[in-house]
């Protein structure tokens, strides 16, 4: 059989905005050819009903994520430095800072 | 696919900080760590849904051609196409633990893995159009919402996408049903046969009853099942019997009957014999849909084979175009 093609093309991960001004969000997954390929597939899968205004493909593969089990250590810095919120900071009884 | 596999020792820390994750409703992300038997389960039963939605085009693929007027055949067009997108959004989530689509395509045409028995039953008539979209997918309606609760991420989320597209799929059908109910004597028995065909199968699409279901505690102990399958026929039951009346349709069990005191309608024993009898390969069409599939696959080889030459070309083209 010839067909074990199929999913020898490389994967693409799909992301859509939902109007112009939006994050893009992470929508699943495609296989295609190329790039441009890759595109109109998304298009044909994710975006059958208005979902996305605009879109992005990117090779799975170039994608470096951070590990579930580092969540803790890795984005820790932030808790212990309450003086990057403007909570931390005193201002006089009765003036509205903004 | 195999359920006799032993099960892996695990590292009692992980299992126990896996088991605590769950049990505080978090979701489980592919880079997660996660047993060797969830990650079983998940791509058994994910590829068992990705393959029901492919072939579960051919029944209604069946009617394109022959419906009854555009407005019918565009919805059966977008329905269909509907159902391969589906298939794809869970193919591409079941990629995440691990296995490959082609693998899993190679299991459903070489006839190792499962689909819903209920695509096995034939569509004799244009009315099964209507009784499917109303009964087959609104059973799969009443599934898939608990399941977009699943502890897995990619297949919650996967079903959150397919049950607002469900939604069309069901009331369209709905709505064949009504016209035909109203329609003339000939259509309005039309309907009834195909009511009367499609009632029990659609109820053994939530699969084997409680007390004979091998995987459903497994599956509820780690939350990639929510309700158990005797639960969720019942709601579908409660749901749909009140549409039959609506439609004045009678449902083919002379034990349907409303309980009072529990707010159920309580329906009769369902034939197991015939369920096993077309998860086992032995219904009507389990040979036709499978030799259907495999001709759409190797007469679509061209089309793969097409796009993979014009990725070439297009390479080819840059290449030359930056040296």
């Amino acid at each position: 059989m010839s067909t074990n093609d199929d999913s020898q093309w490389p994967l693409w991960e799909v992301f859509t905005q939902g109007a112009r001004g939006e994050p893009f969000e992470h929508a699943g997954s495609i296989h295609a050819a190329d790039a441009e390929l890759a595109l109109q597939n998304a298009r044909d899968v994710y975006t059958r009903r208005g979902e996305a205004v605009n879109l992005w493909v990117v090779p799975s593969n170039a994608i470096v994520a951070s590990a579930p089990s580092d969540a803790g250590p890795f984005f820790d810095p932030g808790n212990d430095k309450p003086y990057r919120h403007p909570q931390f900071y005193v201002a006089p009884r009765g003036v509205r800072i903004f | 696919m195999d359920q006799t596999m032993p099960v892996p020792a695990e590292d009692p820390a992980l299992l126990a900080a896996f088991e605590a994750r769950i049990a505080a409703g978090e979701s489980i992300e592919p880079k997660d760590w996660m047993p060797e038997r969830y990650r079983k389960q998940l791509t058994r039963m994910m590829s068992q849904h990705a393959h029901s939605e492919i072939v579960g085009m051919l029944p209604e693929g069946n009617w394109i051609t022959r419906a009854p007027s555009l407005r019918r055949k565009l919805s059966l067009i977008a329905k269909v196409q509907d159902e391969a997108g589906h298939g794809l959004y869970i193919y591409c989530g079941t990629e995440t633990l691990g296995v490959d689509r082609h693998e899993l395509v190679e299991q459903l045409l070489d006839g190792r893995a499962k689909y819903s028995s209920i695509f096995n039953y034939p569509t004799l008539a244009w009315a099964d159009m209507g009784v499917i979209g109303w009964l087959v997918d609104g059973a799969a309606i009443v599934n898939q919402t608990v399941l977009a609760k699943a502890s897995y991420g990619p297949y919650a989320r996967a079903m959150v996408r397919i049950c607002k597209e469900e939604n069309f799929h069901k009331r369209q059908g709905y709505e064949i049903c009504t016209v035909l109910a109203n329609g003339t004597p000939a259509q309005k028995a039309m309907l009834q046969d195909s009511v009367n065909r499609f009632w029990w199968p659609a109820l053994m699409m939530f699969g084997p009853s409680d007390t004979n279901s091998p995987n459903s505690a497994e599956l509820l102990r780690w939350r990639v099942k929510r309700k158990t399958n005797d639960e969720l026929r019942q709601r579908f039951v409660n749901l749909t019997v009140p549409q039959a009346i609506a439609l004045g349709l009678t449902i083919p069990d002379p034990d349907l009957h409303f309980n009072e005191a529990t707010g159920d309608w309580e329906f009769g024993e369902i034939d197991w014999s015939e369920f096993y009898e077309v998860v086992k390969g032995n219904g009507p069409c389990n040979q036709e849909r499978m030799e259907t599939r495999r001709a759409a696959h190797e007469n679509g080889e061209w089309v793969r084979a097409a796009a993979t030459a014009h990725a070439e070309k297009q390479r080819a083209r840059r290449d030359t175009a930056a040296a």
